[in-house]
């Protein structure tokens, strides 16, 4: 039987008055790749971000349902989510590092876990950067700012902060939109290989690369889990219309 | 009908462009005043003894002297003071405002803040001489209260709604993004506030407290009111001051026009006219930089 990282049962969420999730129930195997897909607004992202709790930050947003994150409801209300989030990491649509230089973007994640000694701290770094094959573009100026850096590469920087600190499932929402096609291919050869390591999650609009790396397809529409299961399936033989027409691109 | 498109077009192009030009040759114009009244100073008793340590005593029968090196101090000290109380209550208050406290309690408090800067220097200066001269007085057991420290307090509450407003709005621009970030990496609230949201605003933060020293270095009434203006080279805060802006409105309306002492009021007035420009020209750069960096 496959082990199951999280298992989210019958998660509905609101935003305001606003209906957004409708009772979603999926199960995210370890160590693989899950993709979510759907057209815009169907509630891929905020599925994603109930996951590791950012919707904390914004109290119009109310969820009910559970997520176990290894047996434990990450939705309780005595979850802490500062434990939480340095389990479950996240990579987000627009590349975000912080305005501080390469190296110590990756090193924040780390001190705020409690990292001190400063030759931890540079094996960790490089390793992490080695991890998201950044450290050969970068290995000769980690001083440089991060804002300086090409949007691919302070994608692949913010993968390296997020895997840094060692969680168990990282997160992406939709992390190769803003990228070029060679960018989005590196990023997904580091997913790839990163899976021996993490489970992922990840959210995106692009179904070539659903199928190019994903073990599990779900497709989401208008809030509801239409259909989910391994990707080939999904794009070869779905047991819904839906997921067919989305899939083979007649709405979208 | 389209020339009378025509003129209304050129009509306004030219008054706004009258109006741009009145606002330059006012500046410029002062700038002449200063600098033209000033040289008559510094030709008659030269540069040396204008910035030398000698007393301000412009009025003496025999053996007038004219060194502004105490009122210097004076405003140095005042300024410094209220600097140093402003400055971290401010960032304080906006980090409060906009990072801490609930959304209402900021749409109360910062229009508060602001109106702050509505209340009227010599109401300040008032309850510099009744409310923070008696409190200092009997605080720190001095024959009375009217000394730098006083003068830097109120100062401090007269820069604190420039430094405040701007502050907040320099926090609220740092982008959510780098919030975002720091949570997902498992950081608490005050990690990433002291670590990620505050480095993100140094610069801006800077310009904040700038343009607030810079309308306390100018600011007049309350000093004069607070400081007990006495010209003697000051040992502290806790000695009497003088300020320069105090000392030009003081003299200003008594001293005889044309005489030595006339001209040195407009050369003091130089000289606080050109550290104000440098203050503010300074955080205008700071804030310019931000804007750039921004887009």
């Amino acid at each position: 039987m496959e082990k199951y990282v999280l298992q989210i049962e019958q998660l509905h969420l609101y935003a305001g008055s606003k209906h957004i999730l409708k009772g979603i129930s999926m199960n995210i195997p370890e160590h693989q790749i899950v993709a979510l897909v759907g057209p815009s607004g169907c509630g891929k992202t905020m599925l994603l971000r109930s996951i590791n709790r950012m919707h904390d930050l914004n109290p119009d947003i109310r969820i009910e349902g559970r997520i176990l994150f290894k047996g434990k409801n990450v939705l309780d209300r005595h979850t802490d989510p500062v434990q939480l989030r340095r389990q479950i990491g996240m990579v987000f649509q627009k590349p975000n590092p912080f305005p501080k230089s390469i190296f110590k973007n990756v090193e924040y994640g780390l001190k705020i876990n409690g990292m001190r000694h400063s030759a931890h701290i540079r094996d960790a770094v490089e390793n992490s950067l080695k991890q998201s094959h950044l450290w050969d573009e970068v290995k000769e100026e980690l001083d440089k700012s991060a804002l300086e850096l090409s949007g691919g590469q302070q994608q692949r920087l913010c993968l390296a902060r997020a895997i840094a600190v060692a969680p168990e499932v990282i997160l992406l929402d939709e992390p190769c939109s803003a990228l070029d096609p060679i960018s989005t291919a590196k990023v997904e050869e580091t997913l790839l290989e990163l899976k021996q390591l993490f489970t992922i999650v990840i959210v995106t609009h692009n179904l070539q690369q659903a199928r190019r790396i994903a073990d599990q397809t779900a497709f989401m529409y208008l809030g509801e889990l239409v259909e989910y299961g391994p990707t080939v399936q999904m794009f070869e033989q779905p047991q819904q219309e839906l997921t067919y027409n989305y899939l083979h691109g007649h709405f979208g | 009908m389209t020339r009378r498109r025509y003129f209304w077009n050129w009509f306004f192009e030219k008054s706004l462009a009258l109006s741009a030009l009145v606002s330059i040759a006012t500046l410029m114009g002062i700038f002449l005043l200063l600098t033209l009244n000033s040289w008559k100073a510094f030709e008659r008793i030269g540069l040396g003894e204008f910035f030398s340590l000698d007393a301000w005593n412009p009025a003496a029968f025999d053996a007038p002297s004219y060194g502004i090196a105490s009122l210097l101090v004076g405003t140095f000290l005042t300024t410094v003071g209220a600097t140093l109380l402003a400055a971290p209550l401010g960032v304080g208050m906006a980090f409060f405002l906009s990072e801490v406290g609930p959304s209402w309690l900021r749409n109360v408090l910062k229009p508060m803040v602001e109106l702050m800067a509505a209340v009227p220097s010599v109401i300040m200066g008032f309850a510099g001489i009744v409310l923070v001269g008696p409190f200092l007085a009997q605080a720190f057991d001095l024959p009375n209260g009217l000394n730098a420290l006083n003068g830097s307090i109120l100062l401090a509450f007269m820069a604190l709604p420039t430094i405040v407003s701007v502050s907040e709005d320099v926090v609220q621009a740092v982008p959510q993004a780098y919030k975002e970030a720091s949570y997902a990496l498992g950081a608490n609230r005050w990690e990433t506030l002291t670590q990620v949201t505050l480095p993100a605003c140094y610069s801006g933060l800077l310009a904040a407290i700038m343009l607030g020293v810079g309308r306390a270095i100018g600011e007049t009434m309350t000093v004069l009111m607070a400081t007990g203006n006495a010209t003697a080279m000051p040992s502290g805060f806790f000695s009497s001051v003088r300020t320069i802006t105090a000392t030009v409105a003081i003299e200003m309306g008594e001293v005889p026009t044309g005489t030595t002492h006339y001209y040195t009021l407009f050369a003091c007035a130089l000289v606080l006219f050109l550290i104000t420009l440098l203050i503010n020209y300074s955080a205008e750069r700071v804030a310019a930089r931000l804007r750039k960096r921004g887009q």
